[in-house]
């Protein structure tokens, strides 16, 4: 029985082929097989004989039987992988192209904008483009005489003759939003208005459209005090930077009282801006205590609401943020541009995950 | 507005140096725009000595002289003919930077002998075109600064010019005085009295001057003073450098006076040569058409109402916006009217608008100047003339009378407080009001004539808190409305705007921000154009009309960017379209266009033609990421832009249309100058239905065990049969069971026959209940055969 053994493990060892394989399994475990045949012998033992001889055929069966699949299966790995060393690709290749889509930095800072003030309680306002002007001056107390609204380069739109209305304006600010806030939700409030704004001006630092965050918060006791802190914070969580130096200035808009321009300490070295240090101060928005007339145009009883509000520049501010040199380029939507300057579709932005990676 | 710091210290006495005056003044809200101060270029030039001078050994022009500087003894060579011993000159020590010749000096050899400065000539310190020799000073310290020197000796010449804008409430800081009056209220100095001299008058003039009843609210008061025997000519030398300095051209002495008031105190004049003159002046309103030239020798056809005061020839001044060229002064003029006048801001603002006019005096009068200062302003002039040209004044001519603009408002302290969140000792609010010219009766503040911008209580709280300081305000947190976690802020609008801007950009596309407006042929391409759209002042017929939507201003985009060899590309944009020129009539857009191939040509050979298929499926990514429902309607029937056989409408019901996708019309794309394959889409976001509940749990998941099976069907129909209608009417053969169908294979003519396509559609069967058999699966591909052939005509392919 050890010579059966040794034979068959001896040409198994010894096939290279699947087939060889197939013929040593029939010419030993086979119906007619060596092993199968002894098998066969075992009915003409002694039950002695037998007890001995039968265990170790069938031990002998297994063991061929595990040799024969080790094999098999040492021979399909061989032909992989004598196949695999055939199919070579060249990796270098490029892969197939995937269009990378941007998102405009309007809409980044946006959205980086919101996600501060949201923080504060802000809910953010939307209107009309076309306005009254009612709504984008009278409201907010720049009488028709007011220098503030030759000033402000404003876009008419066009009058049929015979209709003898004032026209209507491209809002100038989205003030007239905060109007039409207050009026629809009254007091106590606080909001924020983002948006496209108009005026008629081209140059290298003037588009004829902009866009624009103002904020309003109106409540009982609503001090200026508070309106700087609001400020810090926000400057603060918008540049991503500790502390922040910022400066008000008296100003005057019609529709605030006190009024202050909003300046913050900043240097310029080496043509990059930096917040927080330095000898510069920037100018970044115009802000103040709502002026009365305005509540009232608004239908705010002034003697039992205060408030305040702010605007500034989102093009601006993302200029100075992300360093992008050129207003007019914003709307230009150069490819190029839009790549260079564009945010990736899931940067979105987060007071959690950070506003900018 | 600008003004020197001599001119300032006129009205105000103070010690303060520039610097502090100029961060006072912008933290006061007179924000300071630039400074120019000359002594600041001298700041390193210092006073010598020369003790000796011998000529150079090797140089026939050249000195060598031994002077006395701030480093003692030093040896300077120097070229100038006057340089000699004896003599007081100015130093530039080695380090100095000397301007007129723009070099650092530094220590040198100047034919072998060493040099250690320089001494200047008045050119080189550009304090005058003077280069015939160094100075040479009258007298002085060695070492002194020379700047220090000139402001002693010669202040003018180092006189500081500091340039602030001024916003439009604060007309009464448009002169110097008014800026004085700020600064000693921040305690930076002390007013100086203002009082006026009146010169006494010698006879009463023939001539006369009216206003007329219905003028009488444009112009409340008019007086002048006639002065005989003048002589005009260029005015004294402090005048004209005052004038200089402020960037005005001095003229003659009259009309320098009228100009220098302007500016000290904020009161306009004007000067009439009354031998010009005819007869008796009239304050009154302009018929309309009455033609006049003007000072600045252009014509002006005034309209009706405008203000104008007339002699009997006709209109002689545009009133308070500029004089006549017929009667205003000369060098030649003897006898002179001098006018002084309170115009209505709001009036001269029209007017001046209307006339395309803009001036010195209409610039204040629009603003508004102090009218109860009118006689004293008049009388002021007055003085200055006589002291200085001569003559014998009238006495007063007045017409109307000082107009009274008494008001006062309740000063309450506690809300100033309140509101600036500052805390401000009443005393010091009430003393801040007082420095700034109010009248304090109790609690109510009287308002000085001079400030028109003052109109109630919150005035006031302007006033004490700039007065105060905004810089020192210290920030208080503002605390949340609620305690606790933020509460969301956005509207479900907002979330989804916002989540398909985001898929837009995961598909691939490049957002763009155009213009709201464009051309009229752009708009009028896509249905608008119109004149209720259209902008009365556009900065270019570029820009004349709101846009109808957003694809015009893409496409402008997408031919810039080929212009410019980009080919391919996808662009999308979230905005308002305008239907209308009135507030509202703007509608939430988005919109993408793909353009070109999908990609750049690759190995792989994936690039192809964009095609209809490519918007549709970005336009349903998109509508899925804003929450869109998943079961739509496919129309046909969109606006003529788009290809008429090649783009869908996606609907909820015929009227509901969320989106539409499609090829854009080969014409239109020619007239936008596109090339190669256009396609694109457009959704209307407030069109998608709101959510029906808000509940945060989803429905069971119902995933059976049991074995799914798919089945092809084939179908040939007429090849206008859309697929969507075979799909639909496959899935209605058992809803239970069939859970999607999906369309696999198209094809169109060959061995069909003209007319005529075939679409094969995959149906997967979800049993429930119990695993199909052959007779269950029979049933149902008999009922879907029977459903499609009902609703498409179509027979099964064999």
């Amino acid at each position: 029985m050890d010579d059966l053994k040794q034979k068959y493990l001896g040409l198994i060892a010894d096939t290279a082929d699947e087939a060889g394989l197939e013929q040593l399994r029939v010419q030993s475990l086979g119906k007619k097989g060596e092993i199968s045949l002894a098998m066969r012998e075992l009915g003409r033992m002694t039950p002695e004989e037998r007890q001995v001889a039968g265990p170790a055929l069938n031990a002998l069966k297994d063991e061929i039987n595990s040799a024969l699949l080790a094999k098999k299966a040492g021979l399909a790995d061989a032909a992989l992988d004598a196949r695999l060393r055939t199919e070579w690709l060249d990796v270098t290749l490029p892969a197939r192209d995937r269009r990378q889509g941007t998102i405009h930095p309007i809409s980044q800072v946006t959205e980086e904008v919101t996600a501060i003030f949201a923080d504060m309680g802000f809910a953010v306002a939307e209107g009309p483009q076309i306005e009254s002007d009612w709504y984008n001056f009278d409201a907010l107390n720049i009488p028709g005489h007011h220098p503030a609204r030759a000033e402000m380069d404003t876009f008419y739109t066009h009058r049929a003759p015979g209709d003898n209305r004032p026209p209507h304006v491209l809002r100038t600010h989205t003030s007239p939003v905060q109007i039409r806030s207050l009026e629809a939700n009254g007091a106590p409030t606080r909001i924020i208005c983002p948006g496209r704004v108009y005026r008629a001006d081209y140059d290298q630092t003037h588009t004829p459209m902009f866009h624009q965050v103002e904020g309003l918060a109106i409540d009982k006791d609503i001090s200026m005090a508070n309106l700087k802190w609001v400020l810090e914070e926000f400057v603060k969580a918008y540049f991503e930077v500790d502390t922040v130096d910022i400066r008000f200035r008296a100003s005057h808009f019609p529709f605030t009282e006190p009024s202050a321009e909003v300046d913050i300490r900043c240097s310029w070295e080496g043509g990059t801006l930096k917040v927080g240090e330095g000898d510069d101060w920037l100018e970044i928005l115009g802000s103040g205590m709502v002026h009365p007339k305005v509540l009232q145009a608004a239908g705010v009883d002034p003697t039992q609401w205060q408030g305040f509000a702010f605007g500034m520049g989102i093009d601006r501010i993302a200029m100075l943020k992300y360093g992008i040199p050129d207003l007019r380029a914003f709307f230009d939507s150069d490819l190029r541009w839009l790549r260079h300057y564009g945010f990736a579709a899931l940067d979105v932005p987060t007071l959690h995950g950070g506003l900018s990676r | 507005m600008k003004f020197t710091l001599s001119w300032l210290k006129r009205h105000l006495e103070t010690d303060a140096t520039v610097a502090q005056i100029a961060e006072a003044l912008t933290d006061l809200g007179l924000e300071v725009e630039g400074i120019e101060n000359p002594a600041e270029r001298l700041a390193d030039f210092t006073i010598g000595y020369v003790q000796s001078a011998e000529k150079h050994p090797d140089a026939d022009k050249l000195q060598v002289c031994q002077v006395t500087t701030k480093d003692g003894p030093t040896q300077i060579i120097c070229g100038a003919p006057n340089a000699r011993a004896g003599i007081t000159v100015v130093i530039a020590s080695p380090g100095t930077y000397v301007p007129g010749i723009d070099t650092t000096i530094g220590v040198g050899k100047i034919r072998g002998i060493e040099s250690f400065g320089m001494m200047c000539s008045e050119r080189e310190m550009e304090l005058s075109e003077e280069h015939d020799g160094i100075i040479e000073l009258p007298e002085g310290e060695v070492g002194q600064s020379f700047s220090d020197w000139l402001s002693i000796h010669d202040p003018a010449r180092v006189d500081p010019v500091i340039e602030i804008a001024i916003t439009p409430n604060r007309p009464d800081a448009l002169g110097v005085r008014g800026v004085a009056r700020d600064l000693a209220a921040r305690g930076l100095g002390t007013l100086k009295p203002c009082d006026v001299d009146v010169v006494p008058a010698e006879f009463t003039a023939d001539m006369k001057v009216s206003i007329d009843d219905d003028t009488l609210d444009g112009c409340p008061i008019f007086c002048g003073r006639l002065i005989r025997g003048v002589r005009n000519g260029p005015s004294p030398a402090w005048l004209q450098t005052q004038l200089r300095a402020i960037g005005l051209r001095p003229i003659s002495f009259l009309v320098d006076v009228t100009n220098w008031f302007t500016y000290d105190l904020n009161r306009p004049l004007h000067v009439f040569d009354a031998d010009k003159v005819a007869g008796n002046l009239r304050v009154h309103r302009a018929a309309g058409g009455e033609v006049m030239t003007a000072l600045d020798d252009k014509v002006y056809t005034l309209q009706t109402g405008q203000m104008v005061i007339s002699d009997d020839n006709g209109p002689e001044s545009i009133a308070g916006i500029m004089g006549g060229a017929d009667t205003g002064c000369t060098l030649d003029t003897v006898n002179v009217f001098v006018e002084s006048a309170y115009w209505d801001p709001v009036q001269i603002a029209y007017a001046g608008r209307a006339l395309k006019v803009n001036s010195d005096a209409r610039y204040r009068f629009e603003r508004g100047i102090d009218p109860a200062f009118t006689p004293d302003g008049l009388e002021h002039a007055v003085r200055m003339i006589v002291d200085h040209a001569g003559g014998e004044a009238s006495k007063l001519i007045q017409a109307g009378r000082v107009p009274d603009t008494a008001r006062a408002y309740k000063l309450d302290a506690k809300r100033v407080i309140s509101l600036v969140g500052m805390e401000i000792p009443e005393s010091t609010q009430r003393q801040t009001l007082t420095a700034l010219g109010f009248r304090l009766e109790g609690d109510m503040a009287n308002v000085p004539s001079w400030r028109p911008d003052v109109q109630g209580e919150a005035d006031l709280v302007e006033e004490v808190a700039r007065i105060a300081s905004l810089t020192k305000l210290q920030g208080k947190p503002l605390p949340r409305m609620t305690a606790g976690v933020p509460k969301p802020i956005l509207t479900m609008g907002q979330v989804r705007q916002q989540a398909g801007k985001r898929t837009a950009a995961v598909l691939g596309y490049n957002e763009c921000v155009t213009y709201s407006f464009v051309d009229r042929e752009a708009a009028t391409l896509f249905g608008g154009g119109d004149d209720a759209t259209m902008l009365e002042n556009p900065i270019s017929t570029e820009m004349s009309h709101m846009r109808p939507n957003l694809l015009p201003g893409l496409l402008r985009a997408a031919a810039r960017n080929q212009a410019r060899g980009f080919m391919d590309m996808a662009l999308f944009e979230v905005g308002a379209g305008f239907h209308g020129g009135e507030p509202g009539e703007q509608h939430a857009l988005i919109s993408g266009v793909l353009i070109g191939r999908t990609g750049p040509k690759d190995v792989h050979g994936t690039s192809r033609p964009v095609d209809v298929y490519d918007a549709k499926a970005d336009v349903e990514a998109v509508l899925a990421a804003m929450g869109a429902p998943a079961k739509v309607q496919i129309l046909r029937g969109a606006a003529d832009w788009w290809h008429p056989g090649r783009h869908g409408k996606i609907c909820l019901g015929p009227k509901k249309v969320l989106a539409v996708f499609g090829e854009l019309h080969p014409k239109v794309l020619r007239e936008m100058d596109i090339k190669g394959p256009a396609v694109g889409f457009t959704i209307w976001p407030d069109e998608l239905p709101l959510p029906k509940n808000k509940t945060t749990t989803r429905g069971p998941l119902i995933a059976t065990d049991l074995q799914a099976v798919e089945r092809d069907f084939a179908f040939v129909v007429d090849s206008q049969v859309e697929a969507l209608t075979l799909v639909n009417a496959a899935a209605g053969a058992d809803k239970a069971l069939i859970t999607d169908v999906r369309v696999f294979d198209e094809f169109i003519g060959g061995s069909l026959g003209e007319g005529k396509k075939s679409l094969a559609v995959t149906v997967r069967l979800q049993p429930t209940e119990a695993t199909l058999k052959d007779a269950d699966i029979e049933a149902v591909s008999a009922r879907i055969v029977e459903k499609v052939t009902k609703a498409t005509g179509g027979i099964l392919r064999g």
